[in-house]
């Protein structure tokens, strides 16, 4: 999948192989799509631009130049501070499920050059909820841009917070958007892109806090789900209801942009707010294998191997 | 009081529930047939009481819901009555209208200007309708915002009070931007320029709550509780059985001990035996005593060095490990 990428270099961003299957079916138009297509299409629906959720380490490899990323934190995770019942057996099945030990992937690397902070939430992991290790991974990513003068971007996808932390989890939101305060005073950039679904804790801290909030086409956003909503109410919701195109309507997101442009456009972004740019990295997306590595030093990187 | 409820429940919770209807039964006999039952009925009365006592001893995460939720408890106005001086309500967002679920006004404690922020829950049904159960829109957290930078202009301490059932499930909440609202509302606290404490004193219900709750300080009342989400609601995302609320309320750590424990909440404000409902003047005398201990120190204290204690305050807070993977 996706293999006009190199792989990167990196243990930590190897990837876990797709289900076997030539053909896949698009949950939205429910037509046969042949697998290779639909990989080398970004995993949008080449019939009906439906945009197939991604897992953390595939939105970071269609939108960081190749080689360019070192993860920060890479074995941090959620301890169990409340005992909850079933908690330690839901968290191992979601790494065995996703070979990650967290919903969120954070690092430094480069986008069309230009050098940023990033992170990638995961909903394939326990929904991308977020608990203590989510909040610490993207305020320590936070601290990391301010500290080192970096842009940040955060791609989220996430159902909230993570209930089997209690009020600590809530407590993230507070930790994260403090994070997201301190690089707001320090005059740097965050993007904060919303990806299908971004939904409860998370948008109400980090994610809504963007210089500028980007969204994929057809996201879910919200805070409140859809069923409670019409369970308070007593009335059906319109379809549209908290898509994107709903909320770019509603004066909530600057810009629904495609998968196939996100790159450019986060790009053009962080030059807009003059993110520092790398010499001679290759600029082109999709043939980069001449992508030289960048040498930086990373001092939040824990487990960047080469 | 304690009364029974639905679901799973202790020995007690039956006990309680069973003398309940009998004396309720024989209320009904007592009026319909015009027999005189009031010796039994005390009788009976006065063994509920006994059971209450227990219970109230060594509450359970549920009871401790049930207190926090209940009818007669202090409400955010009775709090502001007692404990405020030359109270100015100021009104709106500036954007969209005035949320009545959400009180922001100008008063002095003992004296000294401070900006009153908080849910406004009411106490019966036509109230609550009105102030749609302590559930604000946006535009009520934008309000609260806006009364927060009149503090920050003037150095006024913000003094927020907690009591929400959380953000409402509602169309034109999510239209209006609540997340943002919600989101907005924790970051500019983080980074407000005055002091700010915060007080649970009833329910304190996830993002709806934390609108109004990133401060220098945490005080919650003994029966108050803090939740990421309703013992419900968990109930019924986790297992599928809205009923098993009970055991969702243990699970949750949403107790003042509890949330003292886990270093989020900093002090508790103690209530009287059974709940602030009956002793409220008890229960406002705790408030009181606690704003007059820590209000000078912070007022004291330069914005910087209260900024980076605040901001270590919420940093530190979360329990993380390295993966065996
Ligand atoms: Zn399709």
């Amino acid at each position: 999948m996706l293999n006009w990428l190199r792989r990167p270099k990196y243990r930590s961003l190897q990837r876990r192989e797709m289900p076997a299957g030539l053909w896949a079916k698009c949950p939205r138009c429910t037509n046969l799509i042949y697998r290779k297509e639909l990989e080398r299409n970004l995993k949008v629906c080449p019939k009906c631009a439906y945009h197939h959720r991604l897992p953390a380490i595939e939105r970071l490899e269609i939108t960081l130049d190749e080689d360019s990323f070192a993860e920060f934190d890479a074995d941090l995770t959620s301890a169990d501070p409340l005992k909850f019942e079933g908690y330690p057996q839901k968290l191992n099945e979601a790494r065995q499920k996703t070979g990650r030990p967290e919903a969120v992937i954070t690092g430094d690397g480069t986008i069309e050059g230009y050098r940023t902070v990033i992170g990638a939430l995961d909903f394939h992991f326990m929904g991308g909820s977020m608990g203590s290790a989510v909040g610490e991974k993207v305020a320590r990513a936070a601290e990391q841009a301010r500290d080192r003068r970096l842009p940040l971007v955060i791609f989220s996808a996430s159902g909230g917070a993570r209930m089997q932390e209690g009020a600590l989890s809530l407590m993230q939101l507070a930790k994260t958007s403090a994070a997201i305060g301190r690089l707001h005073d320090a005059g740097l950039p965050y993007l904060s892109v919303m990806c299908d679904p971004t939904t409860g804790g998370v948008t109400a801290s980090f994610a809504f806090l963007g210089d500028v909030v980007l969204a994929e086409p057809g996201a879910l956003i919200g805070f409140a789900g859809r069923r409670v909503i019409e369970q308070t109410i007593r009335r059906k919701l319109p379809d549209d209801f908290q898509t994107a195109e709903f909320c770019l309507k509603k004066g909530l997101l600057d810009m629904v942009v495609p998968r196939s442009e996100m790159r450019s456009t986060v790009a053009r972004l962080l030059s807009f707010f003059g993110a520092p740019k790398v010499e001679a990295v290759s600029v082109e997306a999709p043939a980069r294998t001449e992508t030289p590595q960048v040498a930086e030093s990373r001092s939040g990187g824990s487990a960047a191997e080469g | 009081m304690i009364t029974s409820t639905p679901g799973p429940s202790s020995d007690l919770d039956r006990q309680l529930g069973d003398l309940e209807a009998e004396i309720e039964r024989l209320r009904r006999l007592s009026r319909e047939q015009s027999i005189d039952l009031a010796g039994e009925i005390a009788t009976l009365d006065a063994r509920a009481e006994d059971v209450r006592r227990k219970i109230y001893t060594n509450p359970t995460p549920w009871h401790v819901v049930q207190l926090a939720r209940h009818p007669q408890r202090p409400r955010l106005l009775d709090l502001v009555a007692s404990l405020f001086t030359d109270v100015i309500e100021l009104h709106g967002d500036r954007l969209f209208r005035d949320d009545p679920a959400m009180l922001a006004a100008l008063a002095r404690f003992d004296g000294q200007p401070v900006v009153v922020i908080g849910h406004n829950k009411g106490k019966d049904t036509k109230e609550n309708i009105a102030r749609n159960f302590g559930m604000p829109y946006p535009e009520g957290y934008r309000k609260a915002l806006r009364a927060m930078r009149v503090g920050e202009k003037f150095h006024y301490p913000v003094i927020a009070f907690v009591d929400t059932p959380g953000a409402f499930p509602g169309d034109e909440a999510e239209e209006r931007g609540q997340a943002e609202a919600i989101a907005r509302n924790i970051e500019e606290m983080s980074r407000l320029r005055t002091p700010v404490i915060v007080v649970i004193t009833g329910e304190g219900g996830s993002g709806g709550a934390l609108a109004i709750a990133v401060g220098d300080l945490t005080l919650m009342l003994q029966y108050a509780i803090y939740t990421v989400i309703s013992p419900e609601g968990c109930a019924a995302i986790l297992w599928h059985d809205a009923s098993k609320a009970a055991q969702a309320a243990e699970a949750l750590r949403l107790t003042a001990k509890d949330l003292q424990a886990l270093e989020i909440v900093d002090e508790i404000l103690p209530e009287p035996f059974g709940g602030a409902h009956r002793d409220p003047d008890a229960a406002v005398g705790a408030v009181r005593a606690a704003l007059q201990r820590h209000l000078p120190a912070l007022r004291e204290t330069p914005v910087e060095a209260l900024l980076e204690r605040r901001y270590a305050k919420f940093r530190t807070l979360g329990a993380v490990e390295t993966a065996k993977i």
